[in-house]
């Protein structure tokens, strides 16, 4: 327990050493390597703890994004915390009523569902003149984090965004850490290992797996918020489903059920796009290649490597 | 919308219905008896449209290049099978859709590296290029009602293999229980293999008989997937007549979608599919 809270403590200072660095290129890829962790995480919510394999995630992410850019006025800052309030209740309110229909299938049809519902929302900005077609919209101005006149901080500064990137997705990990060790969370988890049984117990499900679809589509608004203010730019992209498999990929690398491991899993999933992409034009076929390589040779993920040295190491076999 | 442009976005609603149907069928008979979600089915019916374009450069011929593309299509989905898929049965849904995922990206990528990203056109065959009057002004392409006439004597024949035939039966069975047709002692291993590859088949011919109407071009099967998952969802999995009712529903909101209400176009289909969801969450067709 001890060594874990060590190793937590070890990683996150070294994250915050990033900006000193002074290197403004690994800053902002680090920068959105911690909010793809954000989006890994919200999605490890539904998919590690509740069992509900959501393959529409991105749309959350990209309405919050959306919401950042509409809302923004055109050449002066907003108010960066309006915006986040905004953004997340839009995400949030969105989730709350897909989550509505999806919620009301299960297994095979709950992927295909939520996926056709991400696609519903990807053809909303991309065909409608509300989300300024397949080009996308600017956020010409970084938003202000003005408290009554007070300035704590200034996004145009790449170390302040960088520092207000990290703090949020350690908020987001403290928020989701305290919830899972909630009786809500609870919940969740028995209804993951066991729907019937909780069902029978007297709980109302349904209620519950609302709960964590909207809560993590609100999470998932957090990450879009931040992309939307480090990049300062939206396209439909964002809420296709390439985006939605990726994050499934995130979390299934760094072993699902484990908040830890769904950031390692973000760190792993760029680390080798920006690897595969300086070898070859055609990373993806390298990438492909090693999903279909891990779905076969390594059930459980990054997270459970450490097990499996640990018995390899005590000789105890190959006893899964 | 006068009598003939009716007639004529009628049979473009069942010629697009009837092909997703051919796409789709194969989704939904995977789904029910193997219980595997595959992503890569889109990439299916793009392999298809490519082996359509390669084949019919190099023979000269759309006819040469189904007559081969056929063939080779079994063959590969047979391989694909042995290969990938045949490992994700026992798998959970999560790993279905990784791995297949991953297959998408592999495809894509082989499409580029092999036949490149530029848009192709294929011909359509000499004898079915003309077009039948149907008011002065317009007129409907020959190949158009051919392709749906082909599609409408492959549902017949999938019906009848799916119901009249010893290979049918235990198809039908395997989408049932399979651990009691293994007791019966039936290879349910090669009626896995039979299927996928007929799936793969017809995904694969779809694409053939669309190459010359939609052109082929990079990421074409991503849609037709998506929209192939909404009629198996519309449907009922499982349901090779639930799939033929739901594609041809899907078929006509698409195409009078884009006809009445462009601004919302895409968005239609997706509309129908929350509709039924919330009349049958199980599909219209749900089987047991």
């Amino acid at each position: 327990m001890n060594s874990q809270l060590i190793f937590k403590l070890v990683a996150l200072a070294l994250l915050a050493c990033v900006p000193l660095t002074g290197d403004s290129f690994y800053t902002e890829l680090l920068a959105k390597t911690l909010i793809l962790g954000i989006f890994a995480m919200s999605l490890d919510l539904l998919v590690g703890f509740t069992g509900l394999v959501s393959f529409g995630h991105a749309a959350y992410f990209g309405i919050a994004a959306y919401t950042v850019a509409l809302l923004s006025p055109g050449y002066e800052a907003g108010n960066l915390w309006l915006l986040l309030f905004a953004s997340v209740a839009c995400s949030a309110l969105a989730a709350l009523f897909v989550g509505i229909f999806v919620l009301r299938t299960k297994g095979i049809y709950f992927i295909m569902v939520t996926l056709a519902f991400a696609q519903l929302a990807f053809f909303i900005f991309h065909d409608t003149p509300l989300g300024g077609g397949s080009d996308g919209v600017y956020v010409n101005v970084k938003p202000s984090a003005s408290i009554g006149g007070w300035v704590p901080f200034d996004l145009d500064t790449q170390a302040h965004l960088y520092y207000f990137v990290l703090v949020l997705l350690v908020l987001v990990y403290l928020f989701l850490s305290r919830i899972l060790q909630s009786q809500f969370g609870r919940v969740l988890v028995g209804v993951k290992s066991n729907e019937h049984r909780m069902q029978s117990m007297g709980y109302k499900t349904f209620g519950y797996k609302l709960g964590a679809f909207t809560l993590a589509g609100g999470l998932a608004g957090v990450a879009g918020f931040l992309y939307a203010i480090v990049f300062g730019f939206v396209t439909p992209e964002l809420l296709s489903w390439h985006q939605s498999g990726n994050v499934l990929l995130m979390v299934i690398l760094g072993g699902m059920g484990n908040l830890i491991g769904v950031v390692a899993g973000a760190f792993a999933f760029i680390s080798m796009q920006e690897i595969f992409a300086s070898w070859t034009k055609h990373w993806q076929l390298v990438m492909g290649g090693v999903i279909v390589a891990a779905v076969l040779f390594l059930p459980g993920g990054l997270a459970a490597i450490p097990g499996r040295i640990k018995r390899a190491l005590q000789g105890g076999g190959n006893d899964e | 919308m006068d009598f003939a442009s009716f007639l004529i976005q009628t049979l473009n609603s069942l010629q697009y219905g009837l092909l997703l149907f051919l796409v789709a069928s194969g989704l939904t008979l995977v789904f029910g008896i193997m219980g595997i979600i595959n992503l890569a089915h889109g990439s299916f019916y793009m392999i298809g449209a490519y082996l359509a374009f390669v084949l019919s450069s190099a023979t000269g011929s759309l006819y040469m290049a189904i007559l081969l593309g056929v063939p080779l299509s079994l063959a590969f989905g047979a391989l694909l099978e042995w290969a990938f898929f045949s490992h994700l049965y026992k798998r959970d849904h999560l790993e279905q859709v990784l791995m297949t995922y991953g297959l998408i990206l592999i495809f894509e990528e082989l499409r580029s590296l092999l036949v490149g990203d530029d848009v192709h056109g294929v011909e359509i065959p000499a004898l079915f290029s003309g077009s039948i009057p149907l008011s002065d002004v317009l007129s409907y392409p020959v190949y158009r009602l051919v392709v749906s006439a082909v599609c409408i004597v492959l549902a017949i024949a999938l019906y009848y293999v799916i119901q009249r035939t010893r290979l049918g039966m235990m198809i039908r069975a395997g989408n049932h229980d399979r651990t009691m047709v293994e007791a019966l002692g039936i290879n349910i291993n090669m009626i896995y293999r039979v299927v996928f590859a007929l799936g793969f088949a017809l995904a694969a011919l779809a694409g053939m008989l669309a190459s010359p109407i939609s052109s082929v071009f990079p990421n074409m099967g991503s849609h037709v997937l998506i929209i192939s998952f909404v009629i198996v969802v519309i449907g009922g999995i499982g349901s090779v007549w639930g799939a033929l009712v739901a594609a041809l529903i899907v078929g006509f909101a698409d195409t009078f979608g884009k006809v009445l209400v462009p601004e919302i176009s895409g968005m239609v289909v997706y509309i129908v599919m929350a509709a039924v969801l919330l009349w049958r969450p199980e599909g219209i067709f749900k089987k047991g």
